[in-house]
């Protein structure tokens, strides 16, 4: 009961301050909208990489893919391929229900896209039998192999790039807009994956990350449960790239959609940072890594690479379990892993077997 | 004594010029606790690798109940209701004792529907109440990761007992368990198999514990099957003993 009004407490508040912020912050607009973009990388990126514990350095394919699928649909719902190229930065060029209609239709069929991509990719990688290392290798080839095929696709502007249409005036403020996009994407993915760790699923994965040989000695088809979390994670992914794109309004091939040494890697580190294989650590992850880079260019440009590195250094040295893992380990207690003393006292021998 | 479950015909595993396992014969009936025991590296657990699809045989027969399962996968022979557990102990260690025990239920989704399913109130209670038969319910909430390993192995033992196996196969049962423990472990051994109709096949070295649990014993030496009988039988055999002591 008081757990339950606590929690009821966290997520009342979260919600009343994420709801406001855009007008507490109004100069911070952007950046809040892309607090949750990194919320949501971490969080698919931990249903992998931290739940399941298969390192992937290749979810950022997924990332790029929702959002040229979602670039391309805008596109091709309302221009000729030709006529494209001309119309797409003028003022006015799409109504609210147009634009509307491309990037939610897109955004859609880049979530299809992603899961069929995750899908062929689970059958050759995972099926293959790849695991820890030897994954992470072979996903750190689909980043670089996707945006060097992206860079000389005449269809998709090759090396030149995507323009998003301009954001029409009817939808208010772009940021704003794309702040409750986001938002609302995150608590959608935030309740799912919650729903998913607590039951079959999530514990399946969980013992796919501990021992996989044992999964397998007991009957669980480990590879359905491997490519189905990759789906799953695909999918938001996507989602999330897809809006993204249209926010960011430039979509280059290296440096925004496929951008492995950016995004690709601050997922990694955000959930980390966080704790992996945690619902709350990628959350909280996310929060401290893009304050503190918001704080880094800010008051250190010129050296806020450097100080970046350092602060991943640091991470990794102090905090190789993340902030949850950290404190899981120090108050077991308060995460639920506790002994029932009395009920061992009343057991003969439950004591130093 | 005719109802055999398992049957081992002529099995060989080599591996490069090491014969593990030379042309084994052994039957493991229905319901039966059978021994397999031999001095360090005759073959035992290479034997236990082969028979649950762990790598593949190079000649011979394998078969489970109905089923040739000599060229099947591990996934699909535990699903078969045939499930070891390790010499090393195989847990899952960062979960707690109870999420090690649900995610034991046996074949484990079968479909979508059921791979997103939530937990029944059943399980959970029956992974209490075998984590009580082995002694472990009052740690039921902490990391099994943070047990000592004879606790591992006693919740090794709960989590095959979960997963309703129809064989078990223990690769060292009391190994590394308190001397105090090990009779418990071995009357709920014997209660397993006499209440739930378990048949178990067990690797052991403990000479007191094998003689009393097993109805048959096979005595593996070098890769080859040296001898096989009822635990009389074995003590007075003579090649078992020198098999043991090193005569040749």
């Amino acid at each position: 009961m008081n757990g339950n009004s606590r929690r009821i407490l966290l997520y009342g508040g979260i919600g009343v301050l994420a709801l406001a912020a855009p007008w507490l912050m109004t100069a911070y607009r952007t950046q809040l909208a892309f607090l949750w973009v990194m919320i949501l990388l971490a969080l698919t990126w931990d249903l992998v990489g931290g739940q399941m514990g298969y390192a992937s350095f290749g979810n950022i394919v997924f990332f790029g893919v929702g959002m040229y699928s979602t670039a391309v649909i805008q596109r091709n719902l309302h221009y000729g391929l030709e006529e494209y190229a001309h119309v797409a930065g003028r003022v006015e060029s799409l109504s609210s229900g147009e634009y509307l209609t491309g990037l939610g239709l897109g955004m859609a069929v880049g979530a299809v896209a992603a899961v069929v991509i995750a899908l062929i990719l689970g059958i050759c990688i995972l099926a293959m039998g790849m695991r820890g290392p030897y994954f992470g290798i072979c996903t750190l080839g689909l980043g670089v192999a996707a945006g060097e095929i992206a860079s000389g696709w005449e269809y998709v502007g090759a090396g030149s790039g995507m323009v998003t249409p301009v954001f029409p005036e009817g939808l208010g403020e772009r940021a704003i807009f794309f702040y409750f996009i986001f938002f609302f994407l995150t608590v959608v993915t935030f309740i799912t994956l919650r729903r998913l760790y607590a039951g079959r699923f999530g514990l399946v994965i969980n013992a796919i990350r501990d021992d996989e040989d044992k999964a397998e000695a007991m009957g669980i088809r480990t590879t359905r449960y491997k490519i189905t979390a990759w789906c799953v994670s695909a999918f938001f992914l996507s989602l999330t790239g897809g809006a993204a794109g249209h926010l960011i309004g430039f979509i280059d091939p290296t440096e925004v959609a496929f951008a492995g040494p950016t995004f690709g890697v601050w997922m990694i580190l955000m959930a980390i940072l966080g704790g992996k294989g945690t619902l709350w650590g990628p959350v909280i992850g996310a929060v401290i890594f893009h304050v503190t880079q918001e704080v880094f260019w800010t008051y250190l440009f010129g050296w806020q690479r450097v100080a970046l590195g350092a602060f991943i250094v640091a991470i990794v040295v102090f905090f190789p379990q993340g902030l949850m893992g950290w404190a899981q380990d120090r108050w077991p207690e308060r995460f639920g892993h506790w002994v029932e003393e009395k009920a061992l006292a009343d057991t003969p021998g439950g004591e130093g077997a | 004594m005719n109802d055999i479950q398992l049957s081992v015909e002529g099995v060989s595993k080599r591996f490069g010029g090491v014969v593990a396992n030379d042309k084994i014969t052994l039957n493991v009936p229905r319901g039966r606790i059978v021994g397999l025991i031999g001095p360090n590296g005759s073959g035992k657990t290479t034997l236990f690798n082969s028979i649950v699809g762990y790598h593949p045989i190079d000649e011979g027969s394998i078969r489970f109940e109905e089923h040739e399962i000599s060229r099947k996968r591990v996934v699909e022979i535990a699903r078969l209701g045939m499930i070891r557990t390790f010499q090393q102990t195989h847990i899952y260690g960062k979960m707690t004792c109870m999420e090690n025990m649900k995610v034991s239920v046996p074949r484990n989704g079968a479909g979508v529907a059921r791979m997103f399913a939530r937990f029944s109130p059943d399980v959970v209670e029956k992974s209490e109440s075998l984590l009580e038969f082995v002694g472990l319910y009052p740690k039921r909430y902490l990391l099994a990761g943070d047990l000592s390993f004879g606790q591992q192995k006693l919740l090794e033992f709960a989590m095959a007992l979960m997963n309703e196996p129809k064989m078990l196969l223990l690769d060292e049962p009391t190994a590394g368990i308190n001397p105090t423990l090990i009779n418990g472990l071995m009357e709920r051994l014997q209660r397993a198999n006499a209440d739930l109709g378990i048949t178990l096949f067990v690797i052991e070295h403990n000479m007191r514990v094998i003689m009393n649990l097993a109805e048959t014993i096979y005595c593996l030496a070098h890769g080859e099957l040296l001898s096989f009988g009822t635990p009389e039988e074995i003590q007075q055999d003579q090649t078992v003993i020198d098999a043991y002591l090193g005569a040749h």
